[in-house]
């Protein structure tokens, strides 16, 4: 069980975050400019690398709070 | 047979126990085998397919023939179970039989930090445990091998005499926990401990693994005949027990170790022959011990080993006769849980050996391949003093004390002696010879975790301890390789047999999951109320009278909310403060509705839609003043969606001020639903006009009720019906509940539960978020495109434009009404076409989601939602339900009160 | 008879737990430097901690850190002002009730924080969990005090857990 740094309240269990996603997704400015498929990317597409993955997290069980971290998927260490 | 003296057991406690239903007696210290050997039996159940005799071959966790069944748990090792009173075991052929009954035993959990831990300890592992502890540190030293404390309790915060430790720690941080195994290593350094009954969490900065090692058989014909044992383990049977497994012995090894066990044999009194696989086996035998340079090729006799037959390099091959077969092959460091930590291992040329770290870890000792005892306490030491510094309490190095160095005579290693492979055992617990190894490499398997999969070699409650070095010598011989080449197998948790009693700990019964009450609960209780889960709330479901069925229950509560007045306990739903001067924008951006220009004082029903455009939350909101609204969600959505509401604000709307809070149980809601609801609300709260023109419906009130309660009381309805939702207090949740309930009394006011509620609201069409949609169902599938905004960007709302969502034909929710109106669909029942073919493939038309029998309606009916259902209404569909089939017609979804003309009284 | 007496707390009829029922509680979400924050700490006499899982007294109450920009204030039971004080704070007061535990060895049967005197001592809080319910978990004093405050729906089960665990 991963040990994972909130930046507001240090290290805590795995068992008190949720996981995020792909972190820098952001929420178009104009959803009905997009076409269907630019839409489809941003509601359904995600990166899913080996190794290093910027990826968001949230303190969920804590201050509730949630952040950006990188993380190597395949180690689980938080680089950042 | 036990010895006249010596040996770590209390002698003057003596302990019976029974094995297979012959009593015998055992010494306060003893296992159960090492008991068992006292008494002269070293044969166990025989083996699991070839029903070959078995003898307890080893003295701890690598054991694999001396299977048990203690009380009700089965597949214990009877190496590792410690003796007790009374204790009453049966011998078993590899698989045991789980138990119906309950678990008697109390099993627990703890959770703990520690700068550093220090699993196992022998030697290594108390020196880096007593180095680390003095300059302060946090240490916990987790090891199987250390005798028993006084305190029979748990050994918890132990401060005595800690197994050779010393008094010197007793004002430290050194906390011991004897008799335990770590048995899972995850990540960061998260390790968890059996203990006894308990099952310790461990998280810790710094880990020394100084886990030992385990000794190598080696593979001959008839390697598996009771009477045949690892040298180390009887050493250990004399040494610590002070049992003698056989008067007649013979040791083979390929290395220095056994000598010790020669030298306890002789001691004991014991006749011993040594074969040494070495061409010039090393002068360490105590004098009158022959020593033979070669190697134990075969054995004789049945029930117990008579003879080994010995080939020799030079001179003839010889028979020797005994009863004891002593084996050493090498010693494989305990590499499991380095490797569980995701450390690499490298072949060393005999055995696998600790590479590289990949957590704040280090192995010492013989589980690093350091066998010479000075080298491994140095290593222990130094590992300790790192790990101290690194954690913030450095300490120096110790003085080391004096061990005689000699020299070591370098291993001949041999994994597998020539004769016939049908016979020789590669994996004793799972019966696997060497002629199957050979028949899994022959058959295509290359990497040993496919030849483990095909042969099930290293999968018994051994892990492989003793088989998977000889298997990958014979897979490497198989394919003209090196075991390095090859690499191990993977390394999974738990290393040892773990009980599910254990790692369930207290988590049983009502505390299995949490049981979520309301205020109100205990009358409920009181009343008889029925209950249902809905997520973890228990809710009441109805409200039986005497002699009544759920039926005939649900009938009459239903009629008394149509035609009189009920009342519901939706304490349950969730509840969140949304507060700031852009809350109003926040809301228009969640729902597909709008709420910026809702007026203060007014509620609006609202629908909630995922970025894909599906239906996510529904409920009511209220407008308490400009920049605060009450929002009211699903029972089972509360934390979804303030976790939905945070994840918006925070990550792409931080510049929108608006907060939110959730305040689920600081409200008691109370619904009084029926004709005659505003009479009850009239007296129950006085202050308050009633009227439709003062207090119309989608508005609310803060008022005070008769007896000196603040509530705000809204009009909502769920049913159709006139309807008041009083919202009071969690404090007074129960005392306004009863006060309405006394002034309802006179209108015959009827308590409801979920039941009702749900065939009250299906009669309307009202969906129920999960129940009728699932992930899968767009606001314009459930026929609510009126509660989506065109005039306005909301979260999903682009995906309504999708080609696939803007389909016509999607599935629709609809109204079924069965042909026979007794007759009841089952939720979940698919619907197909009245001409679809009664054999597969059957083209599915859609499912039932919701099914009741309505008192208003005096009929049953249901919801489904049915492919391009909205275009079919009058069409016959079928249900086929196995024996039967219910046949149904569609209908609009609304059943009762098309025009609304209920819902002002 | 008051109104007060028609109160019922979470645990009223639970023995062997020891509860503080009616504590006043307020919630208070603002930006932590600012006019807000200014005011609020000024009116409460008492500045909002920033440190974070750290406890500020301010007269007969405490103001609790759960987020960088969120805050429990926690006055007596009858504390008839502070509900009403803050035009920003929502009124919490019957959203959790409070459970005084005095052993550091009971809560980690179940508490995966680190509770050791180096790490946790009085004047700390934290958000977190025990055994399967969130807590806000308070050590109040270093002998140990600790309060867990809880979701009234949660009472319950986490009182089963507390006295079930005291069997060990």
């Amino acid at each position: 069980m991963l040990l994972i740094s909130c930046p507001w309240c240090g290290e805590r269990e795995e068992t008190e975050f949720h996981y995020g996603g792909q972190a820098f997704v952001s929420y178009p400015a104009d959803p009905e400019s997009l076409t269907d498929e630019e839409w489809a990317q941003y509601v359904f597409f995600r990166d899913n690398p080996k190794g290093d993955f910027a990826e968001r997290w949230v303190h969920s069980a804590g201050c509730r709070r949630w952040f950006n971290t990188v993380r190597n998927t395949v180690t689980s260490e938080f680089l950042s | 047979m036990r010895l006249a003296q010596g040996g770590e057991i209390d002698r003057t406690r003596p302990l019976t126990f029974t094995l297979d239903g012959v009593e015998y007696t055992g010494f306060d210290g003893d296992t159960l085998a090492s008991a068992m050997l006292a008494n002269g039996i070293v044969q166990v159940a025989p083996s699991l397919y070839r029903q070959r005799p078995r003898g307890i071959f080893s003295a701890g966790v690598e054991e694999p023939n001396a299977l048990v069944q203690v009380g009700a748990e089965p597949s214990l090792q009877a190496t590792t179970v410690r003796l007790r009173a009374g204790l009453v075991a049966r011998t078993l052929s590899g698989v045991g039989r789980l138990t119906p009954e309950p678990e008697q035993h109390r099993y627990d959990k703890r959770f703990t930090h520690t700068d550093i831990l220090v699993i196992g300890a022998g030697p290594s592992g108390r020196m880096a445990a007593r180095t680390a502890a003095a300059g302060g540190a946090r240490v916990i030293l987790v090891g199987a091998g250390l005798p028993e404390l006084s305190d029979p309790s748990g050994n918890v915060e132990s401060r005595g005499p800690l197994g050779g430790i010393g008094d010197e720690l007793a004002a430290t941080q050194l906390r011991v926990l004897t008799g335990a195994t770590a048995f899972g290593y995850y990540d960061s350094n998260y390790v968890l401990v059996a203990h006894k009954q308990t099952l310790w969490h461990i998280r810790a900065r710094r880990v020394i693994l100084a886990t030992g090692a385990h000794e190598q058989p080696i593979v001959f014909e008839n390697n598996d005949r009771p009477g045949i044992m690892l040298a180390g383990a009887v050493r250990k049977y004399i040494t610590q027990y002070a049992v003698l497994p056989g008067r007649n012995a013979v040791v083979c090894t390929t290395n220095d170790s056994a000598y010790a066990t020669v030298a306890a044999l002789v001691q004991a009194g014991a006749r011993v022959t040594v074969v040494d696989s070495r061409p010039i086996p090393p002068d360490l035998a105590p004098k009158g011990v022959e020593v033979i340079s070669g190697l134990v090729t075969n054995t004789e006799g049945r029930h117990r080993i008579t003879a080994a037959a010995v080939t020799t390099g030079s001179t003839q091959d010889r028979r020797i006769e005994c009863d004891l077969l002593a084996v050493s092959g090498g010693w494989q460091p305990a590499v499991h849980l380095f490797s569980q930590s995701r450390g690499s291992v490298r072949w060393n040329g005999q055995a696998f050996v600790p590479d590289a770290s990949a957590q704040a870890n280090r192995v010492v000792g013989a589980a690093n391949g350091t066998f010479d005892t000075r080298a491994a306490l140095i290593e222990a030491a130094e590992a300790a003093v790192e790990a101290a510094a690194a954690v913030g309490y450095p300490v120096a190095m110790p003085p080391l004390p004096a061990v005689q160095e000699r020299e070591i005579t370098p291993d001949n290693p041999v994994w597998l002696v020539p004769g016939d492979p049908a016979n020789q055992f590669v994996d004793l617990q799972r019966d696997a010879t060497v002629a199957d190894v050979r028949r899994a490499v022959g058959a295509g398997m290359r990497s040993p975790e496919h030849v483990k999969r095909y042969t099930t070699i290293g999968t018994g409650a051994d892990q492989g301890r003793t088989s998977n070095i000889p298997a990958l010598g014979v897979i490497a011989e198989a394919l003209g390789t090196t075991p390095g080449e090859l690499g191990t197998t993977t390394f999974r948790a738990p290393s040892v047999p773990v009980s599910f009693a254990l790692m369930a700990g207290r988590d049983r019964g009502k505390l299995h999951d949490p049981i979520r009450t309301t205020p109100i609960h205990s009358w409920h209780v009181t009343n008889g109320a029925e209950f249902e889960n809905v997520g973890q709330w228990k809710r009441p479901w109805f409200y039986p009278k005497p002699g009544e069925d759920m039926e005939t229950a649900v009938l009459r509560e239903c009629r008394a909310a149509r035609t009189g007045v009920g009342m519901q306990d939706a304490s349950t739903l969730g509840k969140i403060e949304v507060v700031g001067p852009d809350a109003g924008e926040f809301l228009n951006r969640m729902y597909t509705n709008a709420f910026k220009k809702l007026a203060v004082g007014s509620a609006r029903y609202g629908m909630m839609c995922k970025a894909d455009g599906m239906v996510f939350d529904d409920g009511v909101t209220m407008r308490l003043a400009d920049d605060r609204y009450y929002v009211t969600t699903t029972t089972g959505g509360a934390a979804n969606v303030l976790d939905w509401f945070e994840e918006w604000s925070q990550t792409e709307w931080p510049e929108l001020a608006v907060t939110f809070t959730s305040v689920t149980e600081q409200w008691s809601t109370i619904a009084v639903v029926g004709p005659r609801s505003r009479a009850v609300i009239g007296l129950v709260a006085p202050d308050l006009d009633v009227s439709n023109e003062a207090f119309p419906f989608m508005t609310f009130r803060e008022t005070t009720l008769h007896n000196g309660i603040p509530a705000r009381i809204a009009r909502i309805s769920f049913s159709g019906e006139l309807a008041y939702e009083v919202n009071v207090s969690g404090w007074y949740g129960l005392a306004a509940w009863e006060a309405i309930h006394e002034e309802g009394r006179p209108y015959g006011i009827t308590p409801y539960g979920t039941e009702t509620m749900h065939v009250l609201r299906a009669e309307k069409g009202f969906p129920i978020v999960g129940q009728d949609t699932d992930g899968t169902v767009t606001p314009h599938d459930l026929g609510m495109s009126w509660i989506v905004s065109q005039r306005k960007d909301f979260v999903g709302k682009r995906s309504l434009r999708r080609p696939d969502t803007a389909r016509p034909d999607r599935k629709h929710l609809v109204g079924l009404l069965p042909v026979d109106p007794g007759q009841l669909l089952p939720e979940g029942a698919q619907m197909v076409a009245l001409d679809a073919p009664t054999t597969p493939p059957v083209p599915m038309e859609g499912h039932v989601t919701s099914s009741y029998r309505s008192a208003a309606l005096e009929r049953t009916f249901a919801l489904a939602l049915i492919r391009n259902g909205r275009n079919r209404i009058g069409e016959t569909l079928r249900a086929p339900l196995g024996d039967r089939v219910i046949e149904a017609i569609v209908t609009e979804p609304v059943f009762y009160d098309k025009e609304g003309a209920r819902r002002d009284g | 008879m008051t109104v007060e007496d028609l109160r019922r707390s979470p645990l009223a009829s639970y023995p062997g737990v020891t509860e503080i029922p009616f504590l006043t509680m307020v919630n208070v979400r603002v930006p932590p430097t600012g006019d807000a924050a200014a005011r609020i700490s000024a009116r409460l006499g008492g500045p909002l901690p920033v440190v974070p899982n750290s406890v500020v007294e301010a007269g007969r109450r405490h103001i609790l850190w759960l987020g960088p920009d969120e805050w429990l204030v926690v006055g007596p039971d009858g504390d008839r002002e502070l509900p009403g004080m803050l035009p920003e704070a929502v009124d919490v007061s019957a959203n959790r009730t409070t459970i005084e535990v005095r052993s550091r060895d009971l809560l980690e049967h179940g508490c995966t924080l680190d509770l050791h005197p180096r790490a946790f001592h009085a004047g700390r809080c934290a958000q977190t969990t025990i055994a399967r319910t969130q807590v806000i978990l308070w050590q109040t004093s270093d002998e140990p005090v600790y309060r867990l405050l809880v979701r009234g729906s949660f009472a319950t089960y986490l009182a089963d857990w507390l006295s079930d665990a005291a069997c060990s």
